[in-house]
């Protein structure tokens, strides 16, 4: 990947310039140099090695509520031009005349892998999977198939706006994931494990892939023994880092002011209330170094920053992109992203986590007569406009007398976000934090998650035993 | 013919003496409009276009190939020699395999099926920007509780693509759609609940606006006053979308290549009866009606009818090149890829169960008790197409003495894949091609469990 700046300043500034001849209150340009490469190894074989190189750029005008966008393949001047012009057709009242941007300083950033992946040869890449391979199989003799995949990116962000904005970014991102397929009596079940950084290489000197490998066979094969969930309303333990999902869910999308402005959110109108238990305080913090939802700029240009979203149960802010905060008259939290230069922003999620409260996690456990003990969670989804929310099991277990018995089989749980955030009534002083990919409107991107161990008095689990 | 092919065709050429190369080249152009309160909000139009390659380097006498994958976002020159070159260097690393090689060109000829419509590149952006801001407004207009309309998009595509390699397949295949989509929310004091609506078709005259804003509205409203229902099991009668969604589900246990890996429930079965005798499900992407309609699969090979299963026995599964190789059969024109990014794998393009008699009005009477789903949630993380374990977030209506009686949210309702089809009690003949992989039509499953209060 080559190191000079993806566009030259010069340019950028008649590129704004042309975009908002016609008029408008705000053109911007995304420019985007994404590198990827990986594997998979299946069955026992390397099955795929592939490279992926994606560049171009994003033009989108604001006039009035009204936003026009293009993209284009060509970072030259003369196809940024044409980008502009086809974004710049919604200005239409013409009285625009010549606008002159003048951007500020650009200061070259870095980026902030120790080692980059793409200088690792690729036997060494393809090792690892190997490993995991091998250490996922002889984890017992019913695990029947391995996949394990490997990724890393390096993705290049320069952002200008009329405004005089200008900031780049280079993030680099590295991840591994093992699915095991455990095959017995009952059937085939399966077990996951990932980790996923925003660092380069060096992020294998802290990580053992054995130890992803065998939490991901010990998955499945404990889920070959597994009776049915329950169904009906159970006390719910979280075991510290098992899916902060719950609060990506439960209230973070529902905090995202574009849902907020439409009136399409339960947390409407609800800042400075309680809107959850007083253990509760949630950030959402871009800052955090390494994590998967880590950035040094978001995809507007406005440096990642640590929002307080509720402290003490009390809701504090909504998370804002630049369009979103501009009509409130206030600065972005630094939330405006996108999925790739062909997208435009909105308002995103970073690394979004519950902080530690001070309880013991196995005395959660003890003191908990039955219930149900998740230790991985899934994905999950949540329709903002009501707050009814799921969140997905991979790793459960039934709480009977305060002990954690028999795994449960795979099951959704089904909430409604401010109620559940209310029925929080135990809090440890452990913390973990998951990777994830966040889908909204059609784009992906990846975001942290992160909680203690904790326990809700009552959630709806749905599972097949009555 | 298009400049893609000439260009597919200039990519082989680079192929170096003894190895096998694929080139898939995709274009498309895409005009997205999203109207809001009256206004544009947002104005998106451009096009894109980029090219995978796949390069197999012969690995020795009797151990086969080795595969190496590289794409880019551009069809500049420079950027594919670089793509093809990249390709080549993975393909020395990954393991020799006997089974992997190119699709050949089997002889079946490919259906005609006309699935672009050349006017949508003459459509004014006017009329597209009217679509979008009447869709809103007749959402709004239409019933006094819908409190807000938070999205009304409409939006079109054109694909082209263009596949070749050295074994000699030369493909090309184009296709325009359009869509209109909308969420509404509806209020009645603190409740709140939304309901989507959408239309879909290959020309702008396909689409109709009434039917996406009347679903919006009426999923919307009917939800209102909802509340938990009590626990048990009960059937359960899903909408047409949503079985649209089920049978994408179970269509991943239908793939050859999750066979031959053993990843599939329905592994080692064909022949038994995996689901009730009444159940007949085809793929079959040569009905031009199916939203994935295509005359050519991912590999260049023509798309076929395949019967999946008949009168619920278990009759065949999904395959492209590789895993068909793998199990000693030939493929059945069922290569399907994620675009240039992505290498091919086996899957459906156009599911649908064979229509029963009853419509929904029908089903629902010949239920008598239970619950109707609107919708679920929660379907990537709460099905396992592996185990077939099945929960599901559901919103809908109980069904009472045949007919749709008083809604309900925030339930689940469980079971396995496996069992769902052996409990199907009836098959809707509402058959609706739905975007996705998957018609929908009316289901009724049995014995199902529901968890609420």
């Amino acid at each position: 990947m080559s190191e000079g700046p993806l566009i030259e300043t010069s340019v950028l500034e008649r590129v704004l310039g042309a975009a908002l001849a016609r008029g408008g209150d705000l053109a911007e340009v995304f420019a985007e140099d994404r590198q990827t490469s990986g594997a998979t190894l299946d069955d026992g074989r390397i099955e795929e090695l592939s490279s992926g190189r994606e560049r171009g750029a994003g033009i989108r005008v604001v006039v009035g509520e009204t936003t026009g966008f293009a993209h284009t393949a060509e970072l030259t001047e003369r196809g940024l031009l044409a980008a502009a012009e086809a974004a710049a057709a919604v200005a239409r009242q013409g009285g625009g005349g010549v606008r002159t941007v003048v951007l500020g300083d650009r200061p070259p950033v870095g980026h902030r892998a120790d080692v980059l992946p793409s200088s690792v040869a690729k036997p060494a890449k393809l090792d690892l999977l190997f490993r995991a391979d091998d250490t996922a199989r002889s984890a017992g003799a019913a695990v029947s198939q391995v996949q394990v995949g490997y990724g890393d990116s390096r993705r290049r962000v320069l952002i200008a706006n009329s405004d005089g904005l200008a900031a780049e970014d280079d993030q680099v991102r590295t991840r591994f994931n093992v699915v095991a397929v455990a095959t017995g009596d009952t059937g085939m079940q399966t077990g996951y494990e990932s980790v996923a950084r925003t660092e380069g290489w060096e992020v294998f000197d802290r990580v053992d892939v054995d130890d992803v490998a065998r939490t991901a066979a010990d998955r499945a094969l404990s889920k070959l023994s597994a009776r049915p969930a329950p169904s009906g309303e159970v006390p719910v333990v979280l075991a510290g880092g098992s899916g902060g999902i719950l609060f990506h869910e439960a209230c973070g999308h529902g905090l995202e002011a574009d849902h907020i402005v439409k009136d399409a959110s339960v947390y409407v109108g609800q800042v400075g209330q309680l809107v959850a238990s007083p253990l509760v305080t949630l950030v959402d913090d871009g800052t955090v170094a390494g994590e998967w939802g880590n950035f040094a700029v978001d995809d507007e240009g406005r440096p990642a920053a640590r929002n307080v979203l509720i402290e003490h149960g009390v809701l504090t802010d909504y998370m804002w992109d630049l369009l979103r905060a501009r009509k409130e008259g206030r600065e972005s939290s630094g939330n405006g992203r996108r999925q790739s230069y062909q997208h435009l922003p909105m308002v995103r999620m970073t690394n979004t986590f519950l902080l530690a409260g001070t309880d013991d996690p196995d005395e959660i456990v003890a003191q908990t007569p039955s219930g149900v003990y998740v230790a991985k969670l899934g994905g999950g989804q949540v329709n903002t406009a009501t707050g009814d929310f799921v969140f997905g099991t991979t790793e459960a277990y039934l709480i009977e007398g305060g002990r954690i018995t028999e795994p449960l089989r795979d099951a959704n749980l089904i909430g409604n976000g401010p109620e559940v955030l209310r029925r929080i009534d135990a809090l440890a002083h452990d913390f973990d934090m998951t990777p994830g990919t966040c889908g909204k409107d059609g784009q992906s991107v990846p975001v942290g998650c992160g909680q203690p161990t904790l326990r809700i008095t009552g959630v709806t689990i749905g599972g097949t035993a009555a | 013919m298009s400049d893609l092919v000439a260009l597919a065709d200039g990519v082989v050429g680079r192929a170096e003496v003894g190895e096998q190369l694929e080139v898939y080249v995709a274009r498309g152009h895409d005009t997205e409009v999203r109207a809001y309160d009256g206004e544009v909000e947002s104005l998106s139009s451009a096009t894109s276009s980029g090219v995978g390659v796949r390069v197999l380097l012969p690995a020795g006498d009797g151990e086969g190939n080795r595969l190496g994958f590289a794409w880019a976002g551009s069809l500049d020159d420079e950027v594919v020699a670089a793509t093809v070159a990249e390709a080549r260097d993975n393909a020395r690393y990954a393991t020799a395999d006997p089974h992997v090689t190119l699709a050949e060109p089997d002889g079946v000829a490919a259906a005609e099926v006309d699935l672009w419509d050349p006017s949508l590149s003459e459509m004014p952006i006017d009329r597209k920007v009217d679509l979008a801001l009447s869709l809103e407004r007749q959402v709004r207009a239409a019933d006094p509780r819908v409190r807000q309309v938070s999205s009304a998009d409409y939006g079109d595509e054109q694909v082209e693509v263009a596949l070749a390699s050295t074994a000699g397949i030369r493909s090309f295949t184009r296709r325009t759609s359009v869509f209109l989509s909308v969420s509404a929310i509806a209020g009645e004091g603190a409740d709140s609940q939304t309901g989507s609506g959408f239309s879909v078709g290959r020309s702008p005259g396909d689409l109709d606006p009434d039917r996406a804003a009347a679903d919006a509205v009426e999923r919307a409203v009917r939800m209102l006053g909802s509340t938990k229902a009590k626990s048990g099991r009960c059937s359960v009668v899903f909408d047409p979308r949503v079985v649209s969604t089920l049978l994408s589900v179970i269509s991943s246990a239908l793939s050859g290549e999750a066979v031959v890996k053993g990843r599939s429930f329905f592994a080692g079965r064909v022949g038994e009866a995996v689901a009730a005798p009444t159940v007949t499900l085809v793929d079959d992407p040569t009905d031009p009606r199916a939203f994935g309609a295509a005359a050519y699969d991912s590999e260049g090979l023509a798309c076929r009818r395949n019967a999946l299963i008949e009168r619920g026995a278990l009759h065949g599964f999904l395959y492209d090149t590789v895993s068909a190789r793998r199990a000693g059969t030939v493929s059945t024109g069922s290569a399907v890829r994620g675009g240039f990014a992505g290498t091919p794998g086996a899957g459906c393009r156009a599911l649908v169960l064979e229509p029963g008699p009853l419509d929904q009005d029908g089903v629902l009477a010949a239920v008598g008790e239970g619950l109707f789903v609107q919708s679920i949630t929660g379907v990537h993380s709460g099905v396992n197409a592996v185990s077939g374990d099945f929960s599901v977030g559901a919103e809908g209506l109980m069904v009472r003495g045949g007919a749709l009686a008083e809604p309900v949210r925030e339930v689940t309702v469980a079971s396995t894949l496996q069992r769902m089809l052996q409990a199907i009690l009836h098959i809707g003949g509402d058959v609706e091609w739905l975007p996705g992989i998957a018609a929908g039509q009316t289901l009724a499953i049995g014995d199902m469990q529901l968890s609420g209060s």
